[in-house]
């Protein structure tokens, strides 16, 4: 009745002020000033500032949503601003009146000029405030919009940050290609200035926004189009996409480059293994925290076979097409091996075992007493390139074939075995152990074949790896690899196969490509986590239910009844 | 009527507390039997050791002629028993579809290898399993329901599918743990009917864990009585209805007496 139209004071204040701590927390990390002379659109709006344009325009949304009509929800989103711009401008306040460098090494001069516009104080602390506000303002507005409107904005804002972001690797990667140079240059920043120029931004905003709404009045329309075309012309349609997308594929390292290529491998490896990592967690529900040990087996099983250097005791020299197989076959063997004393064990403590099972091949791998055979500290060096008819591998560009081969390979299994017994099996197991076991599942089996099939999708990946970087040092198996693994999956969605390439490409290629964020890599992924869990536990392309009462050809009787 | 399931001498203890005492129990085949007995009697720890959840310290389970006491749970499935639980337990992020083919995994040869190649095999396994998880759909009311997420069911339909997903296995002897659980009776009666109709339409044999009297009275042919563990009474309703020891399990001493005098008085 009265809290009805009542002005919810309480969230509006709270929200201004959890997004004030974490703007200072941004500003006292170094993350404002580090990246204020990176532009996102040149000369008027820096990455720094972008990361508080944010955090001001989330806590303005979430501000707005907890009021009950649209005037005062979007009151309340400027208040939660002007909240948040206090509290910048207090920091402001403090760094310049005290020395806190002694503590935080980031509040400095520097800062208090990217946060003032350059005019220091007192004159900067207005526009501060004011911008603050705009940004909370922002928030409000951005939840008054009708949701198709504000996802087709979001998107648009959202491509102007990642491609202001990528400015000059997109700049680099166009060189080769002058036509395409000269016709989206006038994109980018001139000379020597970073991210988009104003006239790019504008146009990006309006295409990907206006693309983004058109595209959501017609699909359907253009779905209903698809559906009512005959079968043979959508099936001819249909493969003519996959056509594409081979060719697409196969064609992507010319386009790409070399640096651009190399951080694509580095994501194809960690998906590879996030596919195998996807078996055990996501399937099967068995939480691996050592899945990096099958990795490092992979890598130093190529690595023992193939070399020819004289300094261990095994002088093999096998063809690394020889070893690959074998490779697989060694980390399978493990991954069935180390599965066994766990059979009994499950959650926490599955995860501490495999945990110390982890730490134990890297350990082994480190030393001196394995160090005549792999080589101990100083890791295997020099293993020879493969050659694959005649091709040398050797550089990220051949190299790309052979792990998106590895990808393929182990994305067709992942869902061929997903759609199968053992696929159900497994997700039985890991919605509840005991009634799977009483509806007459044998649990020993397909627990072991969700570690054996896991650890031969790390170990090709490792494998690969080893041609890859030529070297293997144990400290290229850190317990941090089984980590990020399982942050992608969790990311892209537990049990989902395409939720593992959205988490690869996340957590795995967009830090490749973002090398100024290296330092905050581990707080960007705490941050990212939390707020996963909070707003999205599901991940971003959750495991899809299969639907099979109903064939999709099939009649259902709602549809019968109408 | 020839014995399908024997329970002779079985006793389970955890630590010094003997949840089944030297319990023998004979069930018949194709008939419907009943346990009951107060909260904590030790039913539900039966039902575990019959599964091979548990494994009896002493004592010896018979199946069909052949000792199952000892052996893991899907092994124990695999002979025929299958079973349901008291609270509901299904896989509850599967769809109802896929939660009946999990029962039907018994029957099922595809191995890896053949789930990656799509042998002829894997085809036959999954077209016998969707039509039998179809089937049986269809044979507990659920037709229509095959794609819903299990947790995203009606109470009454969860339990249903739960007896579905028991079914999937082919069994001859069906463990039903309290299958009217959070029913009301209107629910329960159809819960009844529709466990008279299971028995004689698929010819299995049923044992039923069962608070609801009128249920328990109402289908069983043979009742028996736990109480701390022991057995204190065996028979059909009416003998089990009369006895004193088991007014004395379920009211007390005293409620016990003064029953013995009406049904006494009544006699006379």
């Amino acid at each position: 009745m009265s809290t009805k139209n009542q002005f919810n004071w309480l969230k509006a204040i709270q929200l201004g002020a959890i997004a004030g701590v974490i703007g200072m927390l941004i500003a006292l990390v170094g993350m404002v000033e580090e990246f204020d002379s990176r532009d996102i659109i040149s000369g008027v709006f820096s990455m720094g500032w972008t990361m508080l344009l944010l955090t001001g325009i989330i806590a303005g949304y979430f501000s707005a949503s907890h009021q009950t009509s649209k005037a005062t929800s979007i009151a309340a989103s400027g208040i939660t601003g002007f909240i948040f711009s206090i509290f910048m401008s207090a920091l402001v306040l403090i760094i310049e009146n005290f020395e806190l460098r002694q503590t935080f090494v980031n509040a400095s001069p520097q800062l208090i000029k990217a946060l003032t516009f350059e005019s220091g104080v007192p004159n900067g602390l207005a526009p501060l405030t004011i911008a603050g506000t705009v940004f909370g303002l922002a928030g409000g507005a951005l939840f008054a919009l009708p949701a198709k409107i504000r996802k087709a904005v979001s998107l648009g804002l959202g491509m102007i940050a990642f491609l202001g972001l990528m400015e000059d690797i997109i700049l680099v990667t166009i060189a080769n290609f002058s036509a395409v140079r000269s016709a989206i240059g006038w994109m980018f920043g001139k000379g020597t200035a970073s991210g988009l120029s104003i006239l790019g931004a504008i146009v990006v905003f309006i295409v990907v926004t206006g693309g983004n709404l058109i595209w959501e009045n017609k699909s359907s329309s253009i779905n209903a189009k698809l559906k009512s075309m005959p079968a043979n012309r959508q099936r001819s349609l249909r493969i003519l996409g996959y056509g594409l997308l081979i060719l697409f594929i196969l064609y992507l390292p010319f386009i790409l480059g070399l640096y651009l290529t190399e951080v694509v491998n580095v994501t194809g490896l960690f998906i590879l293994m996030g596919l195998g990592l996807n078996i055990v967690v996501g399937f099967a529900g068995l939480l691996d925290l050592g899945y990096v040990a099958f990795y490092a087996l992979g890598a130093y099983s190529v690595g023992v076979l193939t070399n020819l250097s004289g300094q261990l005791t095994l002088e093999l020299g096998w063809n690394f097409w020889l070893a690959l197989p074998v490779a697989v076959l060694i980390s399978t063997l493990f991954g069935i091996v180390l599965g066994i004393p766990v059979l009994n064990m499950r959650g926490d403590y599955l995860a501490i075992v495999t945990l110390g099972f982890g730490e134990i091949i890297r350990i082994l791998a480190l030393s001196d007493f394995l160090k005549p055979h792999i080589g101990g500290s100083q890791g295997i060096v020099n293993i020879p390139p493969p050659e694959f008819l005649g091709v040398i591998i050797n550089n990220s560009q051949t190299l790309y074939y052979v792990i998106v081969a590895g990808c393929v390979l182990a994305l067709f299994i992942s869902q061929r075995l997903r759609d199968s017994r053992l696929g159900r099996s497994w997700k039985a197991m890991r919605e509840d152990e005991d009634v799977a076991q009483a509806m007459g599942i044998n649990l020993v089996a397909t627990k072991l074949l969700a570690f054996a099939t896991g650890a031969a999708f790390s170990g090709l990946s490792g494998s690969i790896l080893a041609i890859k970087l030529g070297t293997i040092y144990p400290h290229s198996f850190a317990l941090l690899i089984s980590i990020n693994v399982l942050a992608l999956i969790i990311v892209g969605g537990m049990g989902s196969i395409p939720g593992v390439f959205i988490g690869g490409l996340l957590l795995a290629g967009l830090p490749e490509l973002l090398r100024e964020f290296a330092e905050y890599r581990l707080l960007i992924y705490g941050a990212l986590l939390v707020v996963m869990m909070q707003v999205r536990p599901e991940g971003f392309w959750p495991e899809e239910t299969h639907k099979r009462e109903f064939h999709e050809n099939e009649q259902t009787p709602a549809q019968e009844a109408a | 009527m020839a014995s399908i399931l024997s329970v002779i001498n079985v006793t389970k203890q955890f630590g010094g507390l003997t949840a089944v005492n030297a319990v023998n129990l004979e069930i018949a085949e194709h008939s419907i039997s009943s346990v009951i007995g107060p909260n904590g009697a030790g039913k539900t720890t039966l039902f575990n050791c019959i599964t091979g959840f548990y494994t009896p310290e002493r004592g010896e389970i018979i199946f069909k002629n052949t000792r199952i006491d000892g052996l893991r749970p899907d092994q124990v499935t695999q002979m025929g028993i299958s079973r349901t639980y008291q609270n509901i337990r299904l896989f509850a992020n599967l769809t109802a579809l896929e939660n009946i083919m999990v029962g039907y995994d018994p029957h099922l040869k595809t191995n890896w290898l053949d789930a990656v190649l799509r042998t002829k095999r894997y085809y036959e396994d999954e077209k016998a399993a969707h039509e039998e998880a179809l089937k049986l759909l269809r044979f507990v009311g659920l037709a229509g329901l095959g794609d819903q997420i299990a947790r995203n069911l009606p109470y009454g339909a969860q339990r249903r599918l739960e007896i579905a997903r028991a079914l999937a296995s082919k069994p001859s002897l069906l463990l039903l743990d309290e299958p009217t659980a959070g029913m009301n009776p209107n629910e329960t009666g159809e819960m009844m009917r529709f466990i008279q109709n299971l028995r004689d339409s698929l010819g299995i044999t049923i044992l039923l864990i069962e608070h609801d009297m009128r249920l328990v009275m109402g289908i069983s042919e043979q009742i028996s009585v736990l109480d701390f563990g022991e057995k204190i009474a065996e028979g059909g309703p009416k003998e089990i209805q009369s006895n004193p020891r088991v007014i004395e399990a379920y009211l007390g001493r005293g409620a016990a007496t003064e029953g013995m005098a009406t049904a006494s008085a009544k006699k006379s």
